[in-house]
């Protein structure tokens, strides 16, 4: 520990402390602007020079090292003067337009100018002027309020991954740019907005809607992704203008991604539904709560009556909330049925006759940075599936030496140096780890699990691939082996539950090994497990509720086109049921067609509700906004539903109460991703032989694409991340079907049996060879069918 | 030429900068010398040190006790980096020791390299010196084919690799952090110190930044012994120093000179004033460093204390001599618009302040100065002064503020009359196209 | 390929003069060489240069837009840069800048309707005691520039 005095008081600090460092101990304010404390250090702006004791020179605090006795002054003449010197040259070129500059109210240079500036310009020559630029449908720019502090490239450097801005010219024509007028792409991009101590950068969709003192700011958390940020809501007469990062250090840091930020703006889309409506005659007519709860209880009380309970099945959205998904799943079993599932893109489900609790991240996302040295990263699209997750491995990966290495059919750049990677096929992800299981077997000197021992592969097997999987691994300490979304998609998803189990005991120390988890696709992907929102040991799961059509449904907050592993048989089973009761923000297209009961819910903003985090963080939060009509939270729905069905257990007060109900206790506890033996399978889906011109579908859900509320929000579908489906292929798979890239091609899903779609050609090397990627979740590409399978291309 | 010259000593132009020349001269003796005997990398730095050398870029930071910063136990490469970014205005000696004498340069570095331990280096060229940059490529592989450099230079253990890389205009790379970030591909920003470059260099290795009149001298310090290097000059001043003498002088050129060589003598070498005019003033080390007017240089000898008891600064050597017909409003705003033309854009006060200074300059030349534009002046660049993160802001300020203090009536006399002191004709008459009889 | 392979020879041996993985540190020297054989230096230039040394395009830009003799524009087929600076100016240098755009009937940052000149005003060249001095397509130097000089010159760069 280092001893310093700042202005008088005495702080210790430990060594390789900065006197901005020390001062943040002590209390005490230096002003900055391009210091922050999670990016590199510029000490450039000047701002925070201040006098130490000995030094000729005034020194800035947030570059200047601690040492043993350093006496340093904040507020001296000599700090205050060069402090003041420095304000001046930043205000001479800087615009006095505050009063239209939407920083204004947050600016820190408006802030600081009050202390340190001076009352009148000295500088009487004329003012640079930079012309704006261009950054995309999320990010404004004011180009002659910037300072150069250059937060934002830094940003984009060290935080997004990916230099996307720049500071070129030099001198006084410097300038914040990107390369020639490139949007700002990053899924995270908007963080730059935060990091602007000034009005240069702004949020676009923001813009001009209010001023910053006008808002007031509410928690909340994030709807979106696992991960679960931690967010701040602004409102101004209870409308939602702004979301801005509350600050979690042991989770999203200052940080949150784009979807995270901008998808407030579906809150106010026309598609909003905003009262109880009823299919009658064929069209859509508004009603009462009161006749459409009672239209939806008589609907599922008369089908029970006629077909039984079990003709009855409730497909939930895993982006729902614990409370939602509980007094859901009471409903449905309160009726005697025990069809139940919010896992709707999955497709093999024999692993839950075999689990041992709910899956998850199996660690805290803090201990990425301080607890891992290798990690495996299995059928994920991490960097759009988990974009702060991707971010926190992408900082272990550049400054703690975290090896990354992925398995997958798909090996689009996550901004993450990869150490190893084995692209394959969907049908070959199974044999791909049970090769590295028997290569880190031998480079680990363990031995395989006796069960699994019979199925290792022959010694082919095991490529160059799939041996630095394996080296990379062993070297490792403290390691961590991930699912992602796509393993948890898979036709053998339980397979690859066992394998990666059996990675993670042979990889990292001693007999447990490393730590097993999945990444997670929705906001309560552990939620609902905890809610137990499954099918009980009778009960039909997502994806047998839509193959074997039932008579009635009930789905709460599904948009079943989009957010099932089969987008045309969850329609047609929806199509061909007698009654189809939907509890939906929007009403869609493909809800309006199939419901005949719409029940307006509440968005994350408009109840309180809780979502059970990756690593098993459950986070209540409140109502930030009033809701617009007659929308209501679901967890109100639900419980006056099941009074109305005159069920037993609806009788609580409040969410709490409901929450009370499935994470009394220690819920974390019910954290488990143990699996029992799975016996191999070859699924249906994958041809025994490859056949000329079918290929395995490789389904990616676009980020902004992932749920019903990004896809409602305007500003989000502009972004590069919303761009038109295409076909993804390989070069050599694409000369295999002697296509061209850039032709447009007839697609259909082997299985789907309809016309197919149209899609562009776009070569990918990323791509794994005899593969075919396909965003799904996107009305283009509905109709291929199941997110899993074959498709089979045609020249038009 | 003075009779004492080491590095320009023996040339013939553009015919004898080979090897085989050096060789003539001398040359590659120290440094086989140094291979033979194994000498110890602590007697050589203790030879530069006792050789009084310091350093020729600017700042005459001792030689010998830099190269002692370097760390001994490091594992994997350090490097050394020679400074021939020439481009502070007046300095024009590294082009010629380059363009005649490359090899004193390479054996300097490998001789640094040798003393540091250092695994490789890169001679950084001023990119408007091409010629010179492809001439030293040229060197350097004369110097590989003969086994000086590369592995087992000279058939012992001891192995250095050497490159040149070239500017592309950006006086700032003179900076030397901001010379490492150009080796490194990247614009050239000069990095906060600490950490410096002897402990995070080039690709944050472990780095020695030397001028390449410095390494130049290395041979002739190890071949004539640090103490008789140090007796040519002064105490504190050792050895010879290669002075650029510019403006209005006969035969402008580059003289080298024992340190503490009166003033008056350079300027009589250089032929005297131009047209029989009188000198008027003197920048005595390249653009920054602050004017002194004549009747203080005449009395000034030519080393670092004497120059800088004076009020200014020995720099680079490069002197910029004026006759009576230069108006020093006009010089001062040439140089301004340089410093301001030449600012990296890193840091607020020199980005914002160097062009606010070029504007009040160029408005009192143009007749528009206002009362208070003086001490408008002198405050802003009091203000940039010290407050910057590498010395440019300081080298835009120095120069502004001698010029305010030794010739402030001139600039009093623009404001009030709105014109020169010294009449249009005169300075035209001063200016023209001159070129020495000899050249 | 925008660049022929004998350039692209030129960037390997440039590249080698880096440890590896340090490739970057030949940027310099690549898009030096990309404009001497393209003229100027285009954003598409640019950017395959940023591909051929694995470096973020915005980044090969910082540098190009940094450095003041590379050209983001199109120039003449003769660059000329004249140095202005004090030392050159005390010798001339300003008068021989005039001198030339007299001839070429152009100023400063100008390229003439024939598209063979442009003229540029340089900063130090680091060869002030060769006042007056000048570039010729960033790599000749061209010293000690009186008005005759600079007519042979210009007469030498008129029949290329």
């Amino acid at each position: 520990m280092l001893e310093i005095e700042i202005d008088g008081k005495a702080v210790r600090v430990p060594g390789g402390s900065t006197v901005m460092d020390a001062a943040a101990v002590a209390g005490v304010y230096i002003p900055h602007f391009c210091y922050h404390k999670k990016l590199s250090i510029a000490a450039s702006c000047r701002m925070c020079l201040v006098q130490v004791e000995k030094a000729p020179k005034p020194l800035p605090a947030c570059a200047t090292p601690v040492t043993d006795g350093m006496k340093v002054w904040t507020r001296s003449e000599a700090a205050v003067k060069a402090q003041q010197g420095v304000m001046e040259f930043l205000l001479i070129n800087h615009p006095l337009d505050c009063p239209i500059c939407d920083q204004g109210g947050e600016c820190q240079l408006q802030d600081l100018s009050v202390g340190y500036g001076g009352a009148q310009s000295r500088y009487a020559e004329e003012k640079r002027v930079v012309f704006n630029k261009n950054f995309g449908p999320l990010v404004a720019s004011d180009a002659t309020r910037c300072i150069n502090c250059t937060r934002c490239v830094r940003f984009t450097t060290e935080i997004g991954g990916l230099m996307e801005l720049g500071q070129a010219f030099r001198g006084e024509r410097a300038e914040i740019m990107s390369f020639v007028e490139r949007t700002i792409d990053s899924e995270l991009s908007g963080n730059i907005i935060d990091l602007c101590p000034v009005g240069a950068l702004t949020s676009k969709p923001f813009r001009f809607s209010a001023r910053a003192w006008e808002l007031s700011r509410r928690r909340s958390v994030s709807p979106h992704d696992a991960f679960g940020a931690n967010l701040i809501v602004q409102t101004k007469h209870d409308v939602v203008k702004r979301v801005l990062p509350f600050a979690n250090e042991e989770l999203n840091e200052c940080w949150i991604s784009d979807k995270d930020r901008f998808s407030y703006e579906a809150l106010s889309s026309g598609e909003r539904l905003t009262q109880p409506m009823i299919r009658r005659d064929d069209t859509w007519q508004p009603v009462s709560w009161q006749a459409a709860l009672a239209l939806a209880a008589g609907c599922l009380r008369d089908v029970i009556q006629d077909h039984g309970a079990a003709a009855l099945g409730a497909l939930a959205s895993p982006h729902a909330t614990v409370e939602e998904l509980h007094l859901l799943q009471k409903l449905v079993r309160g009726l005697g049925s025990e069809n139940i599932d919010a896992r709707l893109r999955q497709r093999d489900f024999r692993a839950d006759a075999l689990r041992a609790g709910a899956p998850w991240l199996g660690m805290a996302v803090a201990d990425i940075h301080d607890h891992l040295d290798r990690l495996l990263v299995i059928g994920s699209f991490l960097r759009k599936d988990a974009p702060l997750l991707a971010q926190k491995v992408r900082h272990s990966a550049h400054r703690h030496g975290l090896q990354v290495s992925a398995i997958g059919p798909s090996g689009e750049d996550w901004l993450i140096p990869i150490t190893a990677r084995a692209l394959v096929a969907p049908s070959a992800m199974v044999a791909t780890l049970a090769a590295v299981a028997a290569a880190l077997a031998e480079e680990s000197g363990k031995a395989i699990s006796e069960t699994l021992a019979a199925r290792l592969p022959d010694k082919d097997a095991l490529t160059e691939d799939v041996r630095a999987i394996a080296r990379s691994l062993a070297s490792g300490e403290k390691v961590a082996v991930w699912l992602g979304n796509l393993a948890v998609q898979h036709a053998q998803a339980a397979e690859l539950h066992l394998w990666a189990q059996e990675i993670a005991r042979l990889a990292g120390e001693g007999q447990a090994g490393g730590r097993l988890g999945f990444i997670g696709e929705a906001a309560n992907s552990v939620g609902l497990y905890l809610a137990h929102a499954l099918p009980g040991a009778q009960g039909l799961n997502a994806w047998t509720m839509i193959t074997a059509p039932r008579k009635a449904y009930v789905l709460l907050g599904v948009e079943p086109d989009l957010d099932c592993a089969d987008g045309v048989a969850a329609m047609a089973a929806l199509a061909q049921a007698q009654r189809v009761v939907a509890l939906a923000t929007f009403a869609s297209p493909a809800l309006r067609e199939v419901a005949d009961v719409l029940l307006p819910l509440a968005p994350f903003t408009e109840t309180s509700g809780t979502y059970v985090n990756c690593e098993g963080r459950a986070q209540s939060f409140n109502a930030v906004a009033v809701a617009p009509g007659e929308v209501r939270p679901g967890w109100k729905v639900l419980r006056v539903l099941g009074n109305l069905l005159g069920l037993a257990g609806f009788e609580q007060e409040s969410s709490q109460a409901v929450c009370e109900e499935v994470l009394g206790g220690d819920f974390r506890a019910r954290l488990n991703n143990v699996i029992g033996d799975v016996p191999p399978s070859t699924p249906r889906s994958f041809s025994a032989t490859p056949v000329p011109g079918v290929l395995q579908r490789v389904a990616d859900i676009p980020i902004h694409f992932a749920d019903p509320l990004v896809r409602h929000a305007p500003a989000l579908q502009k972004t590069a991340d919303a761009a038109a489906p295409v076909l993804r292929l390989s070069r050599n798979t694409l000369d295999s079907l002697g296509l061209k890239a850039g032709e447009t091609v007839r697609v259909k899903g082997a299985d789907a049996g309809v016309a197919g779609v149209e899609l562009q050609l776009v070569v990918d090397e990323t791509v794994a060879h005899g593969c075919a990627r396909v965003a799904a979740a996107h009305p283009d590409t509905v109709a291929l069918g199941p997110l899993t399978g074959e498709l089979i291309v045609e020249r038009i | 030429m003075s009779a004492h010259a080491l590095i320009l000593a023996g040339l013939d132009g553009d015919r004898t900068w080979r090897l085989q020349d050096y060789v003539a001269r001398g040359g590659y003796a120290a440094l086989k010398k140094i291979v033979a005997e194994k000498t110890p990398p602590d007697a050589i730095i203790a030879e530069l040190k006792a050789s009084g050398l310091r350093g020729r870029g600017g700042a005459g930071f001792p030689t010998g006790l830099k190269w002692s910063f370097m760390p001994r136990a490091f594992p994997g490469d350090k490097y050394l980096a020679c400074n021939s970014d020439e481009g502070e205005p007046g300095t024009f000696k590294d082009r010629d020791i380059l363009r005649y004498n490359p090899h004193a340069v390479i054996e300097g570095m490998i001789i640094g390299a040798w003393a540091m331990g250092c695994t490789r280096g890169y001679n950084y060229i001023h990119g408007e010196i091409f010629e010179i940059y492809r001439r030293f490529e040229e060197a350097l592989a004369e110097a590989r084919a003969a086994g000086l450099l590369g592995r087992n230079i000279l058939g012992s253990d001891f192995s250095f690799e050497l490159f040149a890389h070239h500017g592309y205009g950006a006086y700032i790379c003179g900076e030397e952090t901001a010379l490492l970030e150009s080796i490194e591909g990247k614009k050239g920003q000069p990095r906060f110190k600490p950490p410096f470059p002897a402990s995070f260099g080039i690709y944050g290795k472990p780095t020695t930044i030397n001028n390449t009149e410095t390494f130049a001298s290395v041979p002739f310090i190890l071949g004539m012994g640090g103490e008789a290097f140090l007796n040519l000059g002064k105490p504190n001043n050792g050895g010879t120093k290669i002075f650029s003498i510019s403006g209005h002088v006969n035969r402008p050129g580059n003289y080298e000179l024992n340190l503490g060589t009166p003033f008056a003598e350079l300027l009589e070498l250089a032929g005297g004033i131009r047209g029989g005019r009188k000198l008027k003033a003197v920048i005595p080390g390249g653009s920054s460093s602050p004017v002194l007017p004549a009747n203080i240089i005449m009395d000034c000898t030519l080393d670092y204390d004497a120059i800088s008891k004076a009020g200014s600064m020995l720099g680079s050597g490069a002197v910029i001599v004026m006759d009576e017909s230069t108006c020093m409003v006009k010089a001062l705003e040439r140089l301004s618009y340089f410093y301001h033309e030449e600012s990296c854009g890193q840091c607020t006060p020199c980005r914002e302040g160097t062009g606010w200074l070029y504007r009040v300059v160029h408005r009192i030349e143009h007749g528009l100065g206002r009362p208070g534009d003086v001490d408008l002046l002198k405050s802003v660049a009091g203000n940039i002064m010290g407050r910057t993160i590498c010395a440019l802001g300081d080298a835009a300020a120095m120069p502004v503020q001698g010029f305010v203090k030794h010739f402030g009536d001139e600039f009093a006399y623009h404001i009030e009359h709105k014109q020169c002191l010294v009449p249009r004709g005169v300075q035209d008459a001063g200016s023209q196209i001159y070129v020495s009889p000899s050249c | 390929m925008i660049l022929t392979p004998e350039t692209l020879q030129e960037f390997d041996r440039e590249i080698a003069k880096y440890p590896a993985g340090e490739q970057r540190s030949a940027v310099m020297a690549c898009l030096a060489l990309a404009q001497r054989e393209l003229g100027w230096l285009s954003p598409e230039t640019i950017e395959f240069v940023a591909n051929y040394l694995g470096m973020a395009p915005i980044a090969a830009w910082e540098v190009a837009s940094f450095y003041n003799m590379y050209d983001l524009a199109p120039v003449g087929r003769h660059k000329i840069t004249v140095c202005t600076n004090l030392p050159c100016a005390l010798s001339g240098g300003v008068h021989a800048a005039e001198y030339l755009k007299k001839k070429l009937g152009i100023g400063f940052d100008e390229t003439t309707p024939d598209g063979k000149f442009t003229l540029k005003e340089g900063e130090c060249m680091g060869a002030c005691g060769d006042a007056p001095v000048l570039l010729h397509n960033n790599h000749r130097m061209c010293s000690f520039m009186t008005k005759e000089r600079i007519d042979q010159l210009l007469a030498e760069l008129e029949k290329q």
